[in-house]
């Protein structure tokens, strides 16, 4: 029972933010950003778990210093940060994968789609306060993140330092990636932002109704992956991608005309 | 008039290896209307983006106000099919300057606008003329000292552009704002300039009252081309 509760509460926290970040991102177009983050972390998983220490630090370390390497190349080049996103990746899953043949078979699984059922209580308490700490902050951003999408030149005017909150978010994209790792593996990040924000996007009206709207989502989501894994013995991970899934399209019924 | 509020000194503009602005100096009252004439290409808009520091420029620019300006601004090409794609509302996007909904409300209605029916729609919902309104409602709700318009507008015909630049004018004497606004229509700038500022191939071409300088001679300077201007009197 406690450690289905610590499974429950992690998936919980990190579906529901990944669900409000992943509001930001589509609106933003970067919801494919979350797969490469994901996948760069990849080496950092293989590595945590060769050497046999936590994931989510091995996991954080390459996924960082990928964005901060997307963020200086993005100021360098103003190339799209999407272009950017997708070179730092594939040398990311390269690494990654000549790393894996080193780990023992049954931890290449748990690499590439998660297993939430191991988490720690300090792992639980961890993914709590991160979770919260990113939601907080992006909350107190999230107006000036829409504002430079709407017209970078009209931000700046208003004295919002674009490349501050730029970096900034992806710290945070980073950070919650590495923590979706234990959820959903190197593979699946994506899955957990992007499909809340697209079903809330079908029916909400604004963005506090958008945002709010995609973390529910999130969260729900994960709730009933995680009843539905205990009940059939499947990857957690991958029933809560399937039920956001189902989610969406249902959504589509309800989708908002313009 | 009034004492100066900004002064342009020798700015120059360079695209790479391309001068856009070469030179430029000129002084800006306070409460003046001042609008930026030009063909396409002139430097209009790499003008404002110089003066409000959105671009790398040399040259001196200075502001004559006791604090920092508070500078309103409307860029070219604003348009509403990026607020289409954008889960946001009118209110929302408000409130990115203002959170009292009261004083929304009634810069709303000061445009001609009835908040009731716009606020919780997306704006890329409303009409182009709506939109247009929203957005000098949006530029003027921080009461700023100087407004940057850059062809306000833009995709509106031509009753609904007269009544943005009637909007403009009421705003302008009755906030003693200081305007610099750009556009291609001389009937604009007879109408409601107090000083225009015609650009042509990176240069100033001409500064003062409309009446006074914008002769045929100097219309073939800034468009390189014979204009005849017809006024109408009603």
């Amino acid at each position: 029972m406690g450690q289905f509760l610590l499974s429950l509460i992690s998936a919980i926290f990190i579906g529901g933010v990944a669900g409000y970040l992943g509001s930001v991102m589509i609106t933003k177009r970067m919801g494919l950003v979350g797969g490469p983050l994901g996948h760069l972390a990849l080496p950092g998983v293989a590595l945590a778990l060769v050497f046999h220490f936590n994931v989510f630090y091995g996991a954080l370390l390459t996924v960082i210093l990928g964005g901060i390497l997307i963020w200086l190349l993005e100021i360098k080049t103003k190339a799209p940060m999407e272009a950017l996103t997708g070179l730092v990746f594939a040398a990311g899953v390269a690494l990654g994968f000549l790393i894996l043949p080193f780990t023992e078979e049954h931890q290449l699984e748990e690499a590439l789609i998660g297993d939430i059922t191991k988490i720690s209580f300090a792992d639980t308490v961890l993914t709590v306060i991160l979770c919260v700490l990113i939601f907080i902050i992006i909350k107190h951003i999230y107006s000036k993140l829409i504002m430079t999408e709407i017209s970078e030149d009209l931000a700046r005017i208003e004295k919002i330092n674009t490349k501050k909150y730029n970096f900034i978010y992806l710290c945070c994209i980073a950070l919650l990636v590495a923590l979706t790792v234990k959820l959903v593996g190197g593979l699946l990040p994506v899955a957990l932002f992007v499909i809340p924000a697209l079903t809330s996007r079908n029916f909400s009206k604004g963005s506090f109704q958008y945002s709010f709207g995609a973390l529910t989502l999130g969260a729900i989501s994960s709730v009933l992956g995680i009843f539905l894994s205990k009940s059939y013995n499947l990857p957690a991970g991958l029933l809560i991608i399937l039920i956001s899934t189902l989610f969406f399209l249902i959504s589509i019924i309800f989708k908002r005309g313009q | 008039m009034e004492e100066p509020i900004l002064q342009v000194k020798d700015l120059n503009v360079k695209f790479g290896e391309e001068e856009v602005i070469r030179n430029l100096s000129f002084k800006v009252r306070r409460g003046e209307f001042l609008i930026v004439l030009g063909p396409n290409g002139a430097g209009k808009t790499t003008l404002f983006k110089a003066i409000l520091g959105l671009i790398p420029s040399n040259g001196q620019i200075i502001w004559l106000t006791k604090e920092n300006p508070k500078i309103g601004y409307l860029p070219e090409r604003l348009s509403q099919d990026k607020f289409k794609n954008l889960p946001i509302l009118v209110r929302e996007f408000f409130h990115f300057k203002e959170k009292l909904d009261e004083k929304i409300f009634n810069i709303l209605q000061e445009v001609g606008l009835v908040p009731q029916e716009v606020l919780n729609k997306n704006p890329g919902a409303l009409s182009s003329g709506q939109f247009q309104r929203m957005l000098i409602a949006w530029s003027l709700i921080s009461e700023p000292e100087i407004l940057f318009f850059d062809e306000p507008a833009t995709g509106i015909d031509i009753g609904g552009e007269e009544t943005i630049y009637s909007l403009l004018e009421k705003f302008w004497k009755r906030k003693n704002l200081t305007i610099l606004l750009i556009t291609h229509d001389l009937d604009i700038v007879y109408k409601y300039a107090t000083n225009v500022l015609c650009l042509s191939k990176k240069e100033v071409c001409c500064f003062g009252p409309p009446k006074e300088i914008l002769t045929p001679k100097a219309l073939e300077k800034v468009y390189g081309t014979r204009i005849k201007f017809y006024e109408h009197k009603h």
